[in-house]
Formats: structure tokens, C-alpha cells, sequence
């Protein structure tokens, strides 16, 4: 019986290879390329250590937590996750926030120098950010924030703040003019309308910007690691490039642990992969 | 008489009184605030600091004009740096470009129906770009273990090699194991886009040059190609402008070594700034920097308005 | 209710002229137009009236205020989009509650009291059953009506229409001009309303503005514009089929436009025998006859080239060949007559009123 469900079940994905032949070549070519290397990671963390050092068997013929226990319950992994996800979470929301009332101002209210401002921004994301971390480190010091999640969320959010007003900008601009003047004259001062008819609207926009900004945020490395020092305020890139290894590198460990930290990206990346692209691919494409 | 009642009108509608152009200002400025503040601000003091000698464990803090630029001149290793970094980004650019370009072209052909296949592979290309940088240093450090990573073992098992390679510790190889783990990392990214622009494509220009006789090869030189040239320049522009600032990926797989072989511009600039403390010469190194990524990505924005203009 | 008088308003976008100084006088309770072709400024002026855009020069008075600085929300205007620009994410009742809701906390209803508002507008536009429906659900009439109710719930002092109408089709159209009517006949709110369509301006309009390259042509009564219209712009765009603009030349007798002798009317003015004028002839004073029946002096025979039936009227485009030059005229078919497209016919404006006017300056000669 349970052999037939597998026959049928091989059978139909034969028929799907042999009508899609190409189809599916692409797909595992695509799939080997781009998942291997994390493939390959994830039985990294499962292989006793033993047997990380010795290849082959290719497959893994004992398979363990260990790795994953280590890190998670015996390691200040946990605690940098946690670090990561308070300063990605603040820094998406004051980037969005910040973001979409200067996006406004650019798209629908008549203010002088809209070509200064988008040029600023642009240059900003261009400066190398190695330039800045040392301004940038005796600033934070200044203002008492050395060493807190504080400076790294701020940072964060002003350096994915071009990349949230461009974005933005672009949707309230798709938005019909005649909604925002219908708004104002229907009574609304232009806060009103910004917070109950463009807001609302611009839903799908806002969302994609807050994902590339809280990916951003998530992955960043440089500012992380120069405006942190502490164990406490380490987040999770700084922790996997710091991996304490006393004699030897902990492979099984690392790999456990970069997995772990990939996980809430990669998981928002699957989840709303449609409108990670579009937001990627969009102006680009257009303009 | 007029004037009165419009005063009145003013105080009966008993709100604060903006102009439109006054919320907008008003509306900008938390974002300017911000950014001036911890964007331009640091930005205007790497500058200023360039222009200066800060060795603050010897207390030396002083005004030096140019000479920080001019020791950049004389500078054998900001020499060196320059050329792995311009390396390091002609290589995994062009690498990207075109294996990002094939990846679009073979997506672009997908059709199954549904479009499923397309969203499959939409959901594991994505993949390596949402991977923190640092993790994937990581990931590709373990492949290229020189003892019981898999790559080693594949290719002997494959028969390509007499063993032991020791990727990351050979100055010869290990700025090209750096450019692979990038390739990877930011392939997809090019490959997104690039279907993007193909997907924008009319398929009735196809039509018509397979009427007029063209090839696939002529198809792809004297439509594809053409119409995908903006995107082909953005995908350019992004790629350089972070290739030049590369600093994670490298720092984490070499940390600049062995030697100073895999030494980019970004990680000479750390070491300069946080391990010799010189703040200034950092500083300037940094900018230097800049100048770089903007000399060239002005250049691209000439090749795109040239582009525009001659196909407008 | 106001009055609404514009001040030598005018608007310019760097040195491009939008609007030329224009000064206009709206009556309280008055249904008035502005009309003219796509690009003659109406539009901005009624931007200028919301408070959506400022003028460049000039004031805008409301019952005798000065409005000009003061933002749209301080106007207390209403406005009709052409696109409806209805809020998608509120459902019919949230759209037509929404101005009162964001009305200034001292002039805001209970929340009971707007609902009560809403369905009492509901109920007086026919949408009683459709106040939990969103816009994307509805048809293009119902669409209208939530915009008019919309515009109409907070009792503004003027209500300004931009071409409210031109996403309808034609039946509907007409049935909403009945309509805008009989609101404005029950409501008596000063009404300014924009459209391109000189039909909607002939029939809503107690006065119209005909507008043409950011400059008002004529102001008046829609009877009186069609009777007597003062330059060649308004002739050629006031009425349809347009009015048929013929050089002629003046004569003692009458007027000669090419093999068409005319009569000349009563008033004509005393210019110089022979002078070259533009004589204008409403398609409906022409008469189309079969060329057999070719009595009436002064006729011109022709091909014909277009007829176009329309209700009781069959209109006829003919184009008379005089040797010398082709002239082309539309006019109505005879009683009873259907002449075939390449027939040969007579064409005459036995009783016609004619329209004199200066070929150079296009403005209208003599007294009517």
C-alpha cells in the first residue's frame, strides 16, 4: 500500500520532469547553486563533532542536537538574537515612520529643493560607512550611547533612510493626486490626510520598506561591531563573526549558530518574497 | 473691511494656521534631522579629520592640510589596497554580471503553466541575498577548510586536484576564494533585476525578428541586449558602489590576509583607524575611497544618459 | 451659499502663462458653468477657487472675504473629481461620513448625529442600500453619487464639479444632468461646475464662461452666448453640430459666400462694399433640399459628403463646388427628405440668422 503511494507519487513527478524537462534542469541548477552552500551548513550542524572531520560519507550517518544545544542554551547567542531583534525592530520603525512623513513632504507637498534632498540621500548611501564609524563612534560617545542598542538602531535606521524614502517616495507617488486633494478638501489638515488616506493606502509600499530595512538592519555588520564592545550588546552577525573558538574553530557550533541567525531573515525573505522583489526590482526596472 | 473678515475667518477656523509648503518642511525635518545628524555630520568630520594628523596616544592632533592625501601618494600598501579592491570588484562584477545575466535568461525561459517553477526558483535565489553577509563568510570559511571542507574533498574526489588546496591561506588563491563566496552572496541580486528588465521586454519584438530572420544569438544582441542595457548599468552601479566598500565579507573569510593579499581599501582603512589608531590618515583613506566609487559611478551614469539619448 | 468673486486672478507656472488676469462674478445660489476645450485653464481656475493651488495675482472673494490665502479646509468648498477620487479603503458610509469626521473638533457632530447625516443624504441620492459596499463594488453612476454625497453632507458654501460627468456613458449622463438639477433646484448652493462638453454647459448653466487659452471669451446666459456669441472661438465651440464659419463677401443685397447668397440681416453693420467678412450659420438654419426643388433664391448646390441622423434632425455636411472654390456647410435635411451620401442637393438659409464677424481679430460685427 505505502509502496504504491510512493510509485504514484514518483510516477506524477516523473511526468511533471518529462513534461517540464527544462524547466526542471533550471530548477535544480538554480537550486544547487543557491542552496548547497546552506545545505551543506545545515549537516554541518547536525554531524557529531567526530565526524566533521572526516569526509567522506557525504551524508551524515549519525545525526545530533548537541551543536544546537551548545548554542542556544550555553551560549550569549540567545542574548544577541534578542539584541538583533530589538535593534532591527526600532530601526525599521523609526526609519519607516521618519521615512514616510519625508517621502510625503517629497511626493505631494510643495517644498523647494526636492532634487537637493534625493541628492543628499543618494550621496549618503554612497559614502563608504568605514569613513564614518570613527566621527560616528565619538558622537555616540558624546550623547552617552556608547556600547547600547541605542546607537546601533539609530545608526541603522538613518543609514536605511534613503533607501526607505526613495522607495517611498515612489509609492505616494503612484497614488492618485486627486486622493490627497480630496482629502484636504474634505476638511483634512495635511496630517490628517497623511495618517487616514495616504497611510492606509500605501499599506503594500510601507511593508516592503520596512522588510528591506529590518533585512538591512538584521545583516549589518560594521556599524554593529565597531559601536558595541560587550557581550550584552553584541548582535548576531557580530556574535557569528566573533565566534569564541579558545584552541580550535567550533564548526559544528558555528554552523548551528549561522543558521540560527539566518533563520528570521531567510524566514521573512520565503514569506514575502513577492514583495521583496518587487521592492528591489522597482524604479530600477522602470526608470 | 476685507481684511478684517479674513482675519476672522482665520481665528474662527482655531487651528494652527500652515501652508502646505510649511507642513512639508515640517514633515522633512526629522529625516533631516537625522541624517544630518548622524550621517552628514560624521560625514563633514571624516572629511575635516582627513585634513588632519590625530595620533591620540601620542596626543598629536593638528592641521595638515593635504599632506594625509599626499602620503596616500607614496603609500605602497594604499597602493596595494587599491588594486586588490579594484580587482576584487572587476572580477566579482563582471562575474556576477554574466552569471546573473545567464540565470535571467534561463529563469525568463521557465513555463510551466502556473508560473510555479518561477516561483520556486524566486524563492531559492533569494536566499543567498537575505543571508547576513557575515554568515555566509562563515558558511563558505567551512567549505573552504582546507582539511575536511567539501570543496577540497569534491574536487579530488573529481579528480581536478592532487588534494590539499589551503584556499584561504594561499596569498594566490585566497582573494579569488573572497570573489567566489561574493559571487554567490550577490548573484541573485543581479539575476532579480535583470529578469525583471527581461520580463518588460515585448514579446512582439521577438516576433518580429524571428519574421525578419534573426537568430536567437541575433535576438538576444539586437533586442535583448539594447533593452536591457539601463538595467545592465544599474546592476552595475549597485554592485561597484558595495564591491568597493566591500568590507564584511573579506574581513570575516581573511581578515585581509594572508599577507596584505586579500587587504581592501575598506579593511586597510579599519586596521588604519581602529588598530593604529591613525584617525586621521584613516580618514583620508576613506574618503579617497569615495572618490573611487563616485569617480566611477558617475562614469556609468555618462554611459547611461549616453545610452538614454541615443536610443531616445 | 456665497457669492464668489474673482479679482483679476491670475496664474502662472514659471513664464507660462496658465491663466491670463480673470475677473468673474458667481451669484449666491447660482448654477454656473465654465466651459472650454481641454487645456484653457478651467480646470486650474477651479483649483484656485478650492484652495488647491495658489494664484500667482489676484484675490478670491467669498461673500465678500478674502479667501485667497486660506487653505482648502477653511473654505468650506466642496469638490467633485472627475475620477470621483473616492477613498478605496472606506466603505460608502465611511467615504461620505469622512468630512465630517475630520471636521475641527469644535464644529464636529456626535457620532449618531453623522450617521443620521449620512443616511439622510444616503436616502436623498438612492444609496441607502449600498453604505456598506466599498468603491471598487459599485458602478460608475453609483460611484458619481458617492462623490456627490461626499461633497454634499457638510452643506459647503460652493460646490465645484470638474467635469464630473465625462466618466459616464451618454444615457447615464443625461439622467445625472436631470439630477445635478434637481439638487441644485432643492439645495440652491452656489455651484461652479467645469466641463469641456458645451452640451452640459447649454443645458445646467444658469450663466456659462466660455473659456479659450486662459482667457474668459464670454460670460452670460446660455440662450444669450448661442444667440449672440462674440467672437469666433465661442461660435465655432457653442452648439452642435458647430456652427458653419464661411468667408463672405458683403454686398448691397446681401452676402456672397462662394456659391451661397445669403440675405443680408437688418443690423448688419455699414463696413465697406465688398469687404471680406466670416459670416456664421447655425446648421439648423440651413436647409437641405433635393436639387430638383430648387426654388429659393440665393441656393447652392452640392454634394452630399456625411449625413449624421439625429432624432428628429438628419444632419447633412455638403460640400458646393462654384468653379472657383469649394466650400463645405452642414445643414438639416428637409422634412421628410433623405438624401444618399454622393446625391446632388440644394443647400440654402433662407430665414438664417447670420453672425458677422471680423476675419482678423474674429470678433463679432454689429449689434447681435
Amino acid at each position: 500500500m505505502r509502496r504504491s503511494d510512493d510509485d504514484q507519487a514518483g510516477s506524477t513527478m516523473m511526468v511533471w520532469i518529462r513534461a517540464h524537462g527544462f524547466t526542471a534542469c533550471v530548477l535544480l541548477f538554480v537550486g544547487l547553486f543557491c542552496l548547497g552552500p546552506v545545505l551543506w551548513q545545515a549537516v554541518t550542524s547536525l554531524k557529531p563533532d567526530q565526524d566533521l572531520v572526516r569526509l567522506p560519507p557525504l551524508i551524515p550517518e549519525r545525526v545530533t542536537s548537541v551543536h544546537y544545544d551548545r548554542v542556544l542554551l550555553q551560549s550569549s547567542l540567545p542574548r544577541s538574537l534578542a539584541n538583533s531583534m530589538v535593534v532591527a525592530a526600532s530601526a525599521t520603525v523609526t526609519a519607516i515612520v521618519v521615512g514616510a512623513f519625508c517621502a510625503f513632504a517629497l511626493a505631494r507637498l510643495p517644498i523647494a529643493g526636492k532634487s537637493v534632498i534625493l541628492g543628499v540621500a543618494l550621496v549618503t548611501s554612497m559614502f563608504p560607512p568605514i569613513a564614518v564609524i570613527s566621527p560616528l563612534y565619538l558622537l555616540m560617545r558624546e550623547f552617552g550611547l556608547r556600547d547600547t542598542l541605542v546607537a546601533v538602531g539609530l545608526t541603522h535606521a538613518v543609514y536605511s533612510l534613503p533607501l526607505a524614502v526613495w522607495l517611498l517616495t515612489s509609492f505616494f507617488q503612484q497614488l492618485p493626486k486627486e486622493l490627497y486633494q480630496a482629502a484636504r478638501i474634505d476638511g483634512c489638515t495635511p496630517v490628517q490626510a497623511l495618517l487616514t488616506i495616504m497611510l492606509p493606502l500605501a499599506r503594500p509600499g510601507l511593508a516592503v520598506a520596512a522588510l528591506l530595512v529590518f533585512i538591512y538592519s538584521w545583516n549589518e555588520f560594521m556599524f554593529a561591531l565597531t559601536l558595541t564592545a560587550s557581550d550584552t550588546t553584541r548582535t548576531a552577525p557580530v556574535a557569528v563573526a566573533l565566534f569564541p573558538g579558545l584552541y580550535e574553530i567550533p564548526w559544528g557550533d558555528l554552523a548551528a549558530a549561522s543558521l540560527v541567525v539566518t533563520l528570521p531573515v531567510a524566514g521573512l525573505a520565503l514569506a514575502f518574497q513577492r514583495h521583496i522583489i518587487a521592492g528591489l526590482t522597482a524604479g530600477s526596472v522602470k526608470g | 473691511m476685507t481684511d478684517r473678515s479674513f482675519t476672522e475667518i482665520k481665528k474662527r477656523s482655531g487651528t494652527i494656521h500652515l501652508s502646505e509648503r510649511a507642513w512639508g518642511y515640517l514633515f522633512a525635518c526629522p529625516a533631516f534631522i537625522l541624517v544630518s545628524l548622524i550621517a552628514l555630520a560624521p560625514i563633514n568630520a571624516a572629511l575635516w579629520l582627513s585634513l588632519r594628523q590625530q595620533l591620540p596616544i601620542f596626543g598629536i592632533d593638528e592641521f595638515v592640510g593635504a599632506r594625509n592625501y599626499l602620503q596616500l601618494l607614496g603609500d605602497e600598501r594604499f597602493w596595494a589596497a587599491c588594486r586588490t579592491t579594484l580587482y576584487f570588484t572587476a572580477l566579482s562584477v563582471s562575474a556576477e554580471l554574466l552569471l546573473g545575466f545567464g540565470f535571467a535568461l534561463l529563469l525568463n525561459r521557465l513555463s510551466d503553466g502556473a508560473g510555479r517553477g518561477l516561483r520556486w526558483a524566486h524563492v531559492m535565489i533569494i536566499l543567498p541575498w537575505a543571508i547576513p553577509t557575515v554568515v555566509s563568510a562563515q558558511i563558505w570559511a567551512w567549505l573552504y577548510q582546507p582539511d575536511f571542507g567539501l570543496l577540497n574533498y569534491l574536487l579530488y574526489a573529481a579528480g581536478m586536484t592532487g588534494g590539499r588546496i589551503d584556499w584561504l591561506a594561499d596569498p594566490d588563491w585566497a582573494i579569488h576564494a573572497a570573489v567566489v563566496m561574493d559571487v554567490w552572496k550577490t548573484t541573485p541580486f543581479a539575476a532579480l533585476l535583470l529578469l525583471a528588465g527581461l520580463k518588460t521586454v515585448p514579446q512582439e519584438l521577438y516576433a518580429a525578428a524571428r519574421v525578419d530572420g534573426a537568430g536567437t544569438w541575433e535576438q538576444f544582441r539586437r533586442i535583448t541586449l539594447p533593452l536591457l542595457m539601463p538595467v545592465v548599468l544599474i546592476v552595475l552601479v549597485f554592485r561597484t558602489m558595495d564591491a568597493i566598500r566591500v568590507f564584511d565579507a573579506v574581513f570575516v573569510l581573511t581578515g585581509g590576509g594572508p599577507g596584505n593579499s586579500t587587504e581592501t581599501l575598506s579593511i586597510y582603512a579599519y586596521k588604519t583607524l581602529f588598530q593604529t589608531l591613525q584617525f586621521g590618515y584613516g580618514s583620508a583613506l576613506a574618503t579617497a575611497m569615495f572618490v573611487l566609487a563616485a569617480v566611477l559611478s558617475l562614469l556609468y551614469l555618462l554611459l547611461l544618459r549616453r545610452h538614454v539619448q541615443e536610443s531616445g | 451659499m456665497a457669492e464668489v468673486r474673482i479679482e483679476l486672478i491670475e496664474k502662472r507656472i514659471g513664464q507660462k502663462i496658465i491663466l491670463h488676469p480673470i475677473t468673474l462674478t458667481v451669484h449666491d445660489g447660482e448654477f454656473f458653468v465654465l466651459v472650454g476645450p481641454s487645456g484653457c485653464g478651467k480646470s486650474t481656475l477651479l483649483s484656485l477657487l478650492a484652495g488647491l493651488d495658489q494664484p500667482t495675482a489676484g484675490r478670491i472673494l467669498f461673500d465678500g472675504s478674502d479667501v485667497t490665502d486660506l487653505e482648502p479646509r477653511e473654505r468650506d468648498v466642496a469638490l467633485v473629481f472627475q475620477s470621483y477620487a473616492l477613498y478605496p479603503h472606506m466603505t460608502v458610509r465611511e467615504n461620505m461620513a469622512f468630512p465630517l469626521r475630520v471636521a475641527p473638533r469644535a464644529k464636529r457632530l456626535e457620532r449618531n448625529r453623522i450617521e443620521e447625516e449620512v443616511q439622510r443624504v444616503a436616502g436623498f441620492l438612492g444609496l441607502s442600500a449600498l453604505l456598506d459596499r466599498r468603491p471598487r463594488e459599485l458602478s460608475g453612476g453609483q460611484r458619481q453619487r458617492v462623490a456627490l454625497g461626499r461633497a454634499l453632507i457638510r452643506k459647503p458654501r460652493l460646490f465645484l464639479l470638474d467635469e464630473p460627468l465625462s466618466n459616464l456613458d451618454a444615457q447615464l449622463r443625461a439622467s445625472m444632468r436631470a439630477e445635478l438639477l434637481r439638487l441644485h433646484k432643492e439645495l440652491k448652493v452656489t455651484t461652479i461646475y467645469v466641463t469641456h462638453d458645451q452640451t452640459e454647459a447649454m443645458t445646467l448653466g444658469d450663466r456659462l464662461a466660455a473659456l479659450s487659452q486662459g482667457r474668459i471669451q464670454q460670460i452670460g446666459r446660455p440662450h444669450d452666448i448661442y444667440a449672440a456669441p462674440v467672437n469666433l472661438f465661442v461660435a465655432g465651440f457653442m452648439g452642435y453640430p458647430p456652427m458653419n464659419l464661411l468667408s463672405a463677401r458683403l454686398r448691397n443685397d446681401g452676402l456672397q459666400a462662394g456659391p451661397l447668397h445669403l440675405t443680408r440681416p437688418s443690423d448688419a453693420p455699414t463696413v465697406d462694399q465688398e469687404q471680406i467678412v466670416t459670416v456664421g450659420l447655425r446648421p439648423e438654419d440651413v436647409v437641405v433640399a433635393p436639387a430638383t426643388d430648387s426654388g429659393n433664391e440665393g441656393a447652392g448646390f452640392g454634394i452630399v459628403r456625411l449625413t449624421e441622423p439625429s432624432g428628429p434632425t438628419l444632419w447633412v455636411t455638403a460640400e458646393l463646388n462654384d468653379h472657383s472654390e469649394v466650400v463645405t456647410i452642414s445643414g438639416s435635411a428637409q422634412a421628410g427628405f433623405v438624401p444618399k451620401i454622393g446625391e446632388r442637393v440644394a443647400v440654402s438659409g433662407p430665414r438664417a440668422t447670420l453672425h458677422l464677424f471680423d476675419p482678423t481679430t474674429g470678433q463679432r460685427l454689429g449689434a447681435s
